[in-house]
């Protein structure tokens, strides 16, 4: 396949399709820049001269920081969890042909088409008998719980792919079962942990209503319940949110440009299944 | 999420005898079982249970009253209007978001220049939470005529097109689904690629040998060889759009009256606003047995199509 002209066309349009589809992104980012008096006369305009004060004052005034610090530690926390509990389990269940196993990995399966809705009431009950509510740990074990049917599901593929034969020779050797896990088969599962960390972090880091439900008012509220309340509070400014809004989405568009490829691959593998 | 790959592996499990090697203990399952029960088995019952009782959310005090919060969501004007407009939305959702999918995969799969940064660009919202795209798409909506879309629109000289978005009951539901489609689009998008890299170019270059068109190659060899990708995005499309919450709270909290209200949005409010519990959990079980039923029928039909291409 060359480049022809046909290409050019085609190449064309894309680009085209590209700038529209990029139009919210302009409306924010020239808002952000802009001083009140700007957005009043020339909404649509490009700042000039392009004021940078929103961003220092949407900063403070969201909370931005010990955000960042809450969502990071829940999302590291919870993926270390989830890669821990799901890979030991499905090593497990990808191994034995037990009516047992199998019948725990059709259960698994379910959770993974339940809408949460269901037990999100009695959950929320759970969670507040155990004390948890407004916590770390109330947040972490509900993000495990809650992403494990996918983790299981994504790692007991993989493992079905690979031959029995290497923790064999670990465990006659005298390994434990479980150090026979941690040297010889987790190494080889790195290609699926890469994939079920991208995937489980995204969804931990974005999701807004479960923690809204259990931290809000807590002081440990993540990066969107923080923006949630900040743009409630400053409805009318609209520079002051669209910088506001320009500084929480900023750390994850980051971290995405710089495993843009194995972010795109890690969705399509995880979901071809 | 992928249900019908789900479903391929519960069969391979039931066939698959273990293949030599030494049986890992069955402890490695249990800190999994655990958590997984505690915090989606348990809960889960716990409300298909309390569906059936008028608990209040206070205390423990619940009182079994049979079908009666089911009856009274047959006459409950306000969820019959959610589930409307959960199934319109539903529907605009998986047609538009995976026709813009496969288009935006079909053209940055091809030899165009500058298909990688395209592809970023596209899948970029995917990464960014709901809560924050739905607050950028409200600049867009700005019910204003010299701001956002509308400003667009005056700019281009179709001014009379210009809208209250948001604030217009009989459109408020159109434009929260064109912000699901636009960053959800590239989520389909990388699904399609990931079909797209399967389809063989040998196939291709064979029947342009034989003189077959873009549109003959795409409708007899491109087409059925993205079964798989077609199932498993009209899959994730339809649960999102059943389950859709964290938009419509943020952008419309179900408004204007009731326009945007969903299933998700109304069982919510039943609880957290209205305090009964058992009435938003008889919605909640409604949902899921909606979600599970429309997800068995879309496993069925697709599955059937991917075996007989």
């Amino acid at each position: 396949m060359k480049y022809r002209p046909r290409t050019f066309l085609l190449e064309a349009v894309m680009i085209v399709v590209a700038i529209a589809f990029l139009f919210p992104v302009y409306v924010l980012v020239t808002l952000a820049f802009k001083d009140p008096q700007q957005i009043a006369n020339k909404p649509l305009g490009l700042p000039s001269p392009p004021s940078v004060g929103s961003f220092g004052a949407a900063w403070r005034e969201a909370g931005l920081g010990s955000a960042l610090l809450n969502s990071t530690l829940i999302t590291v926390a919870s993926v270390v969890l989830l890669i821990a509990a799901g890979s030991l389990a499905a090593y497990f269940l990808a191994r034995t042909a037990t009516r047992l196993s199998y019948g725990l990995y059709i259960l698994f399966l379910v959770g993974i088409i339940l809408p949460f809705q269901l037990g999100m009431i009695p959950l929320y009950k759970l969670v507040d008998d155990l004390g948890l509510l407004g916590t770390y740990q109330g947040m972490i074990l509900f993000y495990t719980g809650i992403q494990l049917p996918f983790t299981v599901f994504l790692y007991t593929g993989f493992i079905r792919s690979l031959p029995a034969d290497y923790t064999n020779a670990a465990l006659i050797d005298g390994a434990s079962h479980l150090q026979a896990f941690m040297h010889v088969i987790f190494p080889l599962l790195r290609p699926i942990t890469g994939t079920v960390l991208i995937l489980n972090a995204v969804q931990i880091w974005n999701d807004f209503f479960t923690p809204l439900l259990y931290l809000g008012g807590s002081g440990h509220e993540t990066v969107p319940v923080r923006v949630f309340a900040f743009v409630n509070q400053y409805t009318s400014n609209y520079g002051l949110v669209a910088a506001g809004l320009i500084l929480a989405a900023l750390p994850i568009l980051l971290l995405f440009l710089v495993l843009q490829r194995y972010v795109i691959r890690g969705f399509a593998s995880g979901l071809k299944g | 999420m992928t249900a019908s790959a789900v479903l391929v592996r519960a069969d391979e499990a039931k066939r698959t005898r273990r293949r030599g090697g030494i049986v890992p203990p069955w402890w490695f399952a249990v800190p999994a079982v655990l958590v997984y029960a505690v915090v989606v088995l348990y809960p889960s019952i716990a409300g298909a249970g309390s569906a059936f009782t008028d608990w209040s959310g206070v205390g423990s005090a619940r009182t079994f009253v049979g079908a009666a919060n089911f009856k009274q969501l047959v006459h409950d004007d306000q969820a019959l209007g959610a589930l409307r407009n959960t199934l319109l939305l539903t529907v605009a959702i998986v047609v538009i978001q995976n026709a813009i999918g496969l288009l935006l995969a079909l053209g940055v799969h091809t030899r165009i220049r500058s298909r990688m940064i395209l592809r970023m660009v596209f899948f970029a919202p995917v990464v960014v939470s709901p809560v924050m795209v739905s607050f950028l798409w409200k600049f867009v909506y700005n019910p204003a005529p010299d701001s956002g879309l509308n400003a667009a629109l005056g700019a281009v000289g179709l001014g009379g097109l210009r809208q209250d978005w948001l604030g217009n009951p009989s459109l408020a539901l159109w434009s929260v689904a064109f912000t699901v489609i636009w960053q959800c689009a590239g989520y389909s998008m990388v699904i399609f690629l990931a079909g797209l890299e399967g389809v063989p170019a040998e196939l291709h270059e064979s029947a342009m040998v034989d003189g077959a068109g873009t549109v003959a190659r795409f409708r007899h060899i491109t087409w059925p060889l993205l079964a798989p990708a077609v199932t498993i995005n009209v899959m994730l499309s339809t649960v999102g759009g059943l389950t859709l919450f964290t938009q419509i709270i943020a952008m419309t909290n179900g408004g204007p009256g009731y326009a945007t209200d969903t299933l998700s949005t109304v069982l919510y409010k039943q609880a957290f606003v209205y305090g009964k519990f058992g009435y938003s959990t008889a919605i909640a079980l409604v949902l899921a047995i909606f979600v599970a039923a429309v997800t068995f029928l879309q496993i069925g039909y697709l599955r059937s199509r991917e075996t007989t291409v």
